[in-house]
């Protein structure tokens, strides 16, 4: 039970503050030019998006979350249940950022995560 | 049909970069780490582990390279998907194995080949598909 929890608060974690980064990100607007100058100014408007700062907590609870997961559980059971988060994202892309994913998007992601779990279970 | 290849290929010169990052980072976290041994989970035990790893020069690599990570990330996520990028960049999952096997000669299992070519096969999938689906903000509002 504490384990389907912490697997919970890790996966939502991480896939909502990406989420909360991507829409600052798109808030923010992309950088005009890919040279430093302009890039270092990109990134002072990024971090002055509330957004961001919404989505720094949320990955570093999820990070807090793999670490407890990780000194209950072998790292070959961890790794493969979080690929999950490839799907949850999808599905938070779809609905709170209103991307549109594709079918073939949907099918690539399925078989990412199927992937993932894979080589990571070793 | 010329904004829409100059994307593309912005888009996949990020998504590598953070692939590249992501992994070295690591590398470098799991090198430095090795270097400073098992921690030992008492008030001394972490603060001598928090002293030996702001004092090592590995660990320091690794965290370059992870901050690589996230501005990349972030970059190109203030024009691609979230839905795109996000499988994509599992293909590192499948580059570190194929490195393993080449530069390190170790045996892979036959289900973690099953897992690469599964992520391969997924990621060419993602990345037939448009990387922008949705409006971003345009530099001159900004």
């Amino acid at each position: 039970m504490r384990v389907i929890l912490a697997l919970t608060v890790l996966i939502l974690g991480s896939t909502g503050g990406e989420i909360a980064v991507t829409h600052g990100m798109k808030a923010t607007g992309e950088p005009a030019r890919l040279r430093p100058l302009a890039l270092l100014q990109f990134l002072g408007r990024a971090v002055r998006n509330g957004w961001f700062w919404a989505g720094v907590p949320l990955m570093a609870l999820s990070f807090y979350a793999l670490l407890i997961l990780l000194s209950w559980e072998p790292i070959s059971l961890v790794i493969p249940a979080s690929a999950l988060s490839y799907v949850v994202g999808t599905l938070g892309a779809k609905y709170i950022l209103g991307e549109q994913v594709s079918p073939a998007r949907w099918v690539g992601v399925v078989l990412v995560c199927a992937g993932v779990a894979l080589v990571a279970a070793g | 049909m010329a904004s829409e290849r100059r994307l593309r290929i912005k888009t996949l010169v990020m998504v590598l970069a953070m692939v590249v990052c992501a992994n070295a980072g690591d590398l470098m976290l799991k090198r430095g780490m090795s270097q400073i041994g098992a921690v030992q989970l008492t008030a001394s035990g972490l603060a001598q582990a928090f002293r030996l790893t702001v004092t090592n020069g590995t660990i320091w690599v690794g965290i370059f390279f992870l901050t690589g990570f996230m501005l990349s990330y972030m970059t190109v996520l203030s024009w691609a998907d979230y839905s795109y990028v996000m499988p994509a960049g599992a293909f590192g999952y499948a580059l570190l194995t194929l490195l393993a096997v080449v530069f390190l000669h170790e045996s892979v299992s036959p289900r973690r080949w099953v897992g690469v070519v599964l992520i391969c096969v997924g990621v060419l999938l993602v990345g037939q598909t448009k990387p922008r689906t949705t409006a971003v903000a345009s530099e001159a509002a900004a």
